[in-house]
């Protein structure tokens, strides 16, 4: 029998499009401080869903006693090579401690010292007990009563007309219905992208790895095809981690002040810088050369500090604390191996994402972006997506309360779900969505520099990479779904597909290594000053526009075009 | 990395149903089931909703496991994660939500 999918329209004053940090943060900010209606498309749930459902074990952007946020940026502008946003990263850090307080008031567990000052751990980070973080901010979230939370509901496309966003479209994970979503103003905060290159346990443990395997690049994909102007995919993020439990090594590098060292007992890390990209950089090297495994130095560090430390563990990844109580091989008796991850699209990290202005609006009118999905401003984590939210949130509330059907909208949204409708009630294609995703991370891999070249690549390889994904595109315009569930992995493929085609532009594009690891160009391995720019790009009629801009310091930025 | 779910010990709550991240989890028959055991996180938001020690998280045998698995239980704001080492071995470490890390 032909499925028929049951039609939905939402209205609302402000549609969220992921509840994760940012989405969360902001919903609440427009519900505290206006009347206008929130809805949340979250494809998970909310209680537990982005990049903190294990939990955070530190806040990694906090502007501590005697520093400034003007500090901060001039950190992260150094730690970006310069492909930073000033604006972006001030009006972020500006906020870094309001936003730190607010979930403190609602239920976050903060260390403090005897005289009632937040405990640092290294230059920007304060320890905390992040375990339930997420819940926490659910839990604030579902207390208003102008949020409407749509649990399970996958989105997969903006309504865009005339460079004006009018809300957009889903379906239901869990039951048989479409959702058409009209919405004035938009904010997305879908995450980044995982997933893209074949990971560091490609087989069983294929999902155990650093950042959400949920986070597919919706955001990405979805602005890509709307025609927003996008920035600086080739920056790609990278993190050092712990083997194959791929969990985090801030905790022990900050934490118990451990060196990296190599199988030799040499201190490494100096040697190749300390920047974020050139601690995974030394570490690739030193195994190139013959001296890995590479460790964080943890032996003898005595048994109150491994106490500590197997505790911390449970707050952000539990199967590291599993793994030494299995083994019985604990860090204070065995240095504790590392390893660079395969590489992520993340603007929380790097300036991957969308090119918003000050306000975190897009070049789409009434579309805005904030978290990971937003470009521009590197080194903004967990504070900085908050922080995020709550300018975009401020901003939208600023603007004239609209309303209204949007007869463009309907049309637009009718023409998906037939899309949808057409994919289940196809039959049994000659791949499956598994085999292309499987396809396409073994090419970025292999061509796009993934783990097995060391993060490396020349031209050659990336336009090899650049026609195997249009192969893929194609493939996937052929995919058939069985259920609604398999309808989401069918677009989640084709998110991936459509930012691994941007991710491959972009690096094409930059002729240099400005970052090692995170950019490698074998053909240009220098860093060349002519590229102290933005590389951006737009998606129109059917080609990626690539679009240089230059990098500007001014405490306010506004779109020109 | 994965969860398995006891049958004997589900009621069928579905309450990590709810919460998975990933919504890997299924209903079948009445009881939860892992339907994409290999695209688990391993973030144990299951483990921490289950009230019956129903699910056991484990490390996959591709990274390092071997048998040994982790359980977790609650009361009045203290989590309890018991480990169940392959040898039959048990030990527990107790994490008080309102302390935070050391590190």
């Amino acid at each position: 029998m032909k499925v028929k999918l049951k039609q939905e329209r939402i209205q609302t004053d402000v549609l969220i499009i992921g509840g994760g940090t940012a989405g969360c943060y902001a919903a609440r900010t427009i519900a505290l401080n206006s009347d206008r209606n929130v809805v949340i498309a979250e494809k998970a749930n909310l209680k537990r869903s982005g990049c903190l459902a294990a939990g955070v074990n530190a806040i990694n952007a906090y502007i501590g006693k005697g520093r400034t946020p003007e500090d901060y940026v001039d950190y992260a502008v150094k730690d970006a090579k310069e492909i930073a946003r000033v604006d972006l990263l001030l009006s972020a850090a500006k906020r870094f401690n309001t936003v730190t307080q607010e979930m403190e008031k609602l239920g976050l567990v903060i260390l403090k010292d005897e005289e009632g000052n937040y405990k640092a751990r290294g230059k920007w980070n304060i320890k905390i007990n992040g375990e339930n973080f997420k819940p926490i901010l659910a839990q604030a979230v579902e207390k208003q009563s102008n949020i409407t939370i749509l649990n399970h509901v996958n989105i997969t496309d903006l309504l865009v007309h005339d460079n004006e966003v009018g809300g957009a479209v889903g379906f239901s994970i869990e039951d048989d219905t479409a959702y058409e979503i009209i919405a004035p103003q938009v904010l997305i905060s879908t995450g980044g992208a995982a997933g893209l290159y074949k990971p560091n346990n490609p087989g069983f443990s294929r999902h155990k790895m650093w950042y959400p395997p949920f986070n597919t690049g919706a955001g990405y994909a979805m602005g890509i095809l709307s025609g927003a102007e996008m920035t600086s995919f080739e920056m790609r993020f990278i993190a050092l981690r712990l083997k194959d439990t791929i969990a985090p090594t801030g905790t022990i590098a900050q934490g118990v002040l451990a060196k990296q060292v190599n199988a030799k007992g040499e201190v490494y890390e100096k040697k190749y810088g300390v920047t974020t990209s050139e601690r995974v950089y030394g570490t690739v090297k030193e195994n190139q050369e013959g001296n890995g495994p590479c460790y964080l130095k943890t032996k003898g560090i005595g048994s109150e500090k491994e106490e500590e430390l197997i505790k911390a563990y449970l707050n952000m990844a539990p199967s590291q604390t599993l793994k030494w109580i299995q083994s019985g091989e604990t860090p204070n008796l065995k240095d504790v191996e590392i390893t660079g991850t395969e590489p992520y699209i993340v603007g929380g990290h790097t300036a991957s994402g969308y090119w918003v202005n000050t306000k975190r609006e897009t070049t789409v009118k009434g579309l805005y972006a904030a978290g990971d999905v937003a470009g521009g401003c590197p080194q903004k984590y967990v504070t900085g997506a908050l922080a995020e939210g709550e300018i975009a949130a401020l901003d939208m509330i600023k603007k004239t309360k609209k309303s209204g059907i949007l007869q463009w909208a309907s049309k637009a949204a009718k023409e998906k779900v037939k899309e949808y409708e057409r994919i289940l009630n196809r039959p049994e294609s000659v791949f499956t969505y598994e085999e292309l995703e499987e396809g396409m991370q073994k090419i970025m891999d292999e061509y796009a520099g993934g783990i097995s070249t060391g993060y490396q690549f020349n031209e050659t390889q990336l336009k090899a990479a650049l026609n195997q994904m249009e192969r893929l595109l194609t493939l996937s315009d052929q995919l058939n779904a069985r259920d609604m569930h398999e309808l989401m992995f069918v677009y989640e493929l084709k998110e991936r597909l459509i930012v691994c085609r941007s991710v491959i532009s972009h690096l094409l594009f930059r002729k240099e290594t400005r970052w090692h690891s995170f950019n490698e160009n074998l053909d240009y391995p220098k860093t060349d000053p002519a590229y102290v720019k933005f590389i951006n790009s737009i998606w129109e009629n059917g080609t990626l526009h690539m679009k240089v801009r230059e990098i500007k310091k001014e405490a306010e930025y506004e779109h020109s075009n | 990395m994965s969860i398995r779910i006891e049958k004997e010990r589900c009621v069928g709550c579905m309450a990590c149903k709810d919460v998975c991240p990933g919504s890997l989890i299924q209903e079948k028959d009445g009881k939860a089931y892992m339907k994409y055991p290999k695209d688990c996180w391993g973030c144990a938001s299951c483990v921490k909703e289950c009230q019956t020690l129903a699910i056991h998280f484990y490390l996959g045998a591709d990274i390092g496991g071997d048998g040994s698995f982790l359980t977790i239980t609650q009361e009045e704001g203290i989590l309890h994660w018991n480990f169940v080492k392959s040898d039959g071995s048990r030990n527990t470490i107790h994490i008080n939500r309102k302390n935070s890390n050391q590190y």
